[in-house]
């Protein structure tokens, strides 16, 4: 962590919320000039939203509602600021932690408990929403991302000099899986065939327990350089370098500058998983390091400091109550779906084995007694 | 109306089946809030506060701090105003009862407390079979089969008894693989136990530890046992060449020339062995080995100084008193016994020294012993406790006087002050050429390694 501050990072806005441009980056602040008082107040509302349905979620897998949970508290200015970058053409292959892009691009957030307790596999169609599926498998997402702007490229739809209907790519990594070696093919793929994508990797310091100093020797914004995908380095806990930072490289990419690779250095607050135990890997000095740079207080400091009054802020609150009533309500009562949903989308067509297992299933629930009311499925 | 609201120890983990009650955060009669942290529970992965998913007044707590707890076991009961939402039946989270039946159904709750295990569903769970099947869920019949090969299954089940009927069903279909996690599998080669033979206890006929070692108490008296087959030739004629040759010749030269004389002394070699285990774990041996035989090579070089003699050479016209030790090493290589030495060993640190014992070894291993390796030795070691052997009498190498024999070690009876205790007990057998050394100096140089043996501290000196 020490060795890393030492890499210059683009910073907007300072952990005391007061902007400012250095002139190595300047290129950076016309993407913030031009934003309105009301675009920073929805980061705002969506940072705070984010944190508060992340709050829910824990509480709700502590209580049996959900089989795991993946915290992200911490890393809403990484997210909300990218996502809200992310042009109305552009797509989107997130990992799995992405609840705040999720937010900008109006996913359901009961789509991801759902597939959090088990019940869908995420349940959104990223054909409407741009926001494709949650890759559980590691940096698997980039080689969809990659496949997917290669084809964007074949249709023609960049390069045009048309950056209202020209499109983009944007995949979502993490520290941890810039390790596997999808993530090494898929920058190779994306720089020799030059397509547009832009790699947002949210380092969060820690690939579950093992830190970021074991995983490379070298900043992971670096990583791609070999291979023909150079890289910036943000601030991630600051909204307005990922906001100003993401938008120009995906202009950029629309542009068809090829492949860019971000990476937000950032702070995963809370555990891995709501199956981890950081306490055992991390100490409280460095919890205490990044509170101090905690990205929603940042914003705050920022927006009083705007003259923003408290009463947007109680406005705040009273939506993330309302978040979490709903949140709640809606999981308390979630049933189990219908079997035959899991045999569904395993063939694009009827499929004789799939039918044939589906029968079998359907005469082995049916065989219990339904008195017990246990069985969703009936 | 009021209801009366069970919170029941949900699956925190993926897949965890109980966890321990560490601290209850509130006491019976507190109002609580929802999502207010109302106990800490430790799980085998770690130590998790519960927020409680209602608000009202805690009623009962269900279990004591200390408590180990099955996951579905209610822990909590809270007195909720009004009514809880809609709650889905999908999880078995939580329970909710109005108030005027609570009565009767405390008791039922109560008895579940110390009943049988509750089946329970988890959300997440392959550690868990048998939680994932409901036990409020019974089967009416043998499920109409759709395919021949579950037809086969079905068939082969035992007639319904829902508590193990989906256990059986998975141990069918994983009947021919050995399921064994790794360090089991481990345990079984350490042990010779051949899994194949063990029949699995676990969920699914997964073998556990203690399958395997009750395995390894029938496996391990039979092992090295068995019978080989019968020759079918009435006899085996192997030619006497090469190191065979050698080694023969060598024994003979030494045997019949030099009058052996051969001693033996028990030794409480414990401290030898805490010794050689902090050296272990020193940052100085990292990589080195460090062995019993190291500590008993360093007593040698330290007792051949008090007591010259043993490490010198006769000829018919005069003894040749070494005042170097080139160390001799007894090494079984697969071409057959030979004793390479360390040369000037007596100028060694003790990491040296571990580093040349090591150093010698490997190159007998991989057979590329020279002739120079095995020249001129002074003294020698042979570690016949390797093979399990408490002592033996061991042959002088050729134109040395001493040699010295390290048994096992093992834990044995041993008296200290009067009381018998456990000890790591090993005997030392030495062989001297009794035309230079007499009984008087091979006894105290045998003595002085053993002291060392005994107290490692005395190398120290």
């Amino acid at each position: 962590m020490t060795s890393q501050d030492r890499v210059p990072m683009v910073q907007l806005l300072n952990p005391e919320g007061e902007y400012g441009v250095p002139s190595a980056y300047a290129e950076y602040g016309k993407y913030i000039e031009a934003l309105k008082e009301e675009d920073f107040l929805k980061f705002y509302r969506d940072m705070a939203r984010m944190r508060r349905f992340d709050y829910e979620a824990t509480a709700l897998q502590r209580q049996g509602q959900l089989g795991l949970w993946i915290p992200a508290i911490g890393q809403e200015a990484a997210q909300i600021g990218s996502g809200y970058a992310v042009g109305h053409n552009d797509h989107i292959f997130p990992s799995y932690r992405e609840h705040g892009v999720a937010i900008t691009h109006g996913i359901d957030l009961m789509s991801i408990l759902k597939m959090l307790r088990g019940v869908n596999h995420g349940g959104w169609n990223p054909d409407e929403t741009r926001f494709h599926l949650y890759a559980i498998v590691l940096a698997t997402q980039t080689l969809h991302a990659t496949g997917y702007a290669m084809g964007v490229k074949f249709d023609g739809k960049v390069g045009n000099g048309d950056l209202e209907n020209d499109l983009a790519v944007i995949t979502y990594i993490g520290d941890g899986a810039t390790a596997e070696g999808e993530a090494s093919e898929s920058f190779l793929f994306a720089a020799t065939n030059k397509v547009p994508l832009v790699y947002f990797i949210q380092n969060n310091q820690y690939a579950i327990s093992s830190p970021v100093a074991t995983q490379t020797t070298v900043p992971l914004f670096q990583r791609g350089a070999g291979f023909g995908v150079p890289g910036i380095r943000i601030d991630g806990n600051d909204v307005l370098a990922s906001y100003a930072v993401t938008k120009k490289h995906m202009d950029d990419a629309r542009e068809g500058a090829g492949p860019h690779l971000i990476e937000a250095l950032t702070y995963r607050m809370g555990a891995h998983t709501s199956s981890d135990d950081p306490t055992k890997y991390r100490s409280k000095d460095e919890e205490e390091y990044w509170k101090a740079r905690d990205p929603l207080a940042r914003l705050e400091k920022f927006l009083r400091r705007q003259g923003i009054n408290q009463s947007f802020f109680d406005e705040c609150e009273a939506a993330g109550e309302e978040l979490s009533a709903y949140v709640r309500s809606e999981t308390f009562a979630l049933g189990n779906p219908p079997i035959e949903n899991m045999f569904k989308h395993v063939y694009s067509e009827a499929h004789p084995l799939i039918e044939e297992q589906l029968a079998w299933l359907e005469g082995y629930e049916a065989s219990f007694d339904d008195a017990s009311g246990n069985g969703g499925a009936h | 109306m009021s209801q009366i609201a069970y919170f029941n120890l949900p699956d925190v983990g993926e897949g965890l089946t109980e966890a321990e009650i560490v601290t209850w955060k509130v006491s019976v009669g507190d109002n609580v809030s929802v999502n207010q942290i109302i106990v800490e529970i430790e799980t085998a992965k770690s130590l998790v506060e519960l927020p409680v998913p209602f608000a009202g007044v805690v009623s009962e707590l269900l279990a004591k701090e200390g408590d180990t707890v099955e996951v579905g076991k209610p822990i909590i009961a809270v007195k909720v105003a009004g009514t809880v939402g809609a709650v889905s039946t999908a999880t078995s989270a939580i329970k909710i009862i109005d108030e005027n039946e609570a009565a009767a159904a405390a008791a039922d709750i109560a008895a579940s407390v110390t009943d049988e295990p509750k089946k329970t569903p988890n959300l997440v769970g392959y550690g868990v079979m048998e939680g994932s099947h409901s036990g409020s869920r019974r089967r009416r019949g043998p499920i109409a089969a759709t395919a021949p090969a579950v037809a086969a299954a079905a068939a082969s089940l035992p007639p319904a008894n829902p508590a193990t009927e989906l256990h059986n069903t998975v141990a069918l279909a994983s009947s021919e693989k050995v399921i064994a996690k790794p360090p089991i599998r481990k345990l079984a080669r350490d042990l010779g136990v051949d899994l194949a033979n063990i029949s699995g206890s676990g969920v699914a006929g997964e073998i556990l530890r203690e399958d395997v070692v009750n395995g390894a108490t029938q496996a391990s008296v039979f092992r090295n046992l068995s019978t080989p087959e019968a020759p079918k030739t009435a006899e085996e004629r192997i030619p006497v060449k090469g190191v065979r040759k050698a080694i023969a010749t060598a024994m003979v030269q030494s045997a019949f020339t030099a009058p052996h004389v051969s001693i033996f002394v028990d030794v409480d070699a414990t401290r030898t062995m805490e010794y050689v285990k902090r050296l272990k774990d020193s940052t100085d041996f990292a990589g080195v080995k460090v062995t019993p035989l190291l500590i008993m090579a360093k007593a040698m070089i330290w007792a051949v100084r008090r007591n010259p003699m043993v490490n010198s050479t006769w000829t018919d016209e005069e003894i040749i008193v070494h005042n170097f030790v080139n160390f001799g090493i007894a090494a079984a290589t697969p071409r057959g016994l030979i004793v390479p030495n360390i040369k000037n060993a007596h100028e060694m640190s003790m990491l040296e020294l571990a580093q040349a014992i090591q150093q010698l070894a490997a190159t007998a291993r991989d057979g590329k012993t020279t002739p120079a390796d095995m020249k001129d030795g002074t003294i020698t070691i042979t570690n016949i406790g390797v093979f399990g052997v408490d002592t033996g009498t061991p042959i002088l190498n050729p134109g040395e006087v001493g040699i010295v024999a390290l048994g096992s070690i093992r834990p044995k009876p041993w008296v200290v002050n009067n009381e018998i205790q456990i000890r790591q007990v090993t005997t030392i057998g030495a062989t001297f050429d009794h035309r230079v050394v007499d009984g008087d100096v091979a006894s105290r140089f045998v003595q002085d390694v053993a002291s060392v043996m005994e107290e490692p501290a005395l190398l120290l000196d």
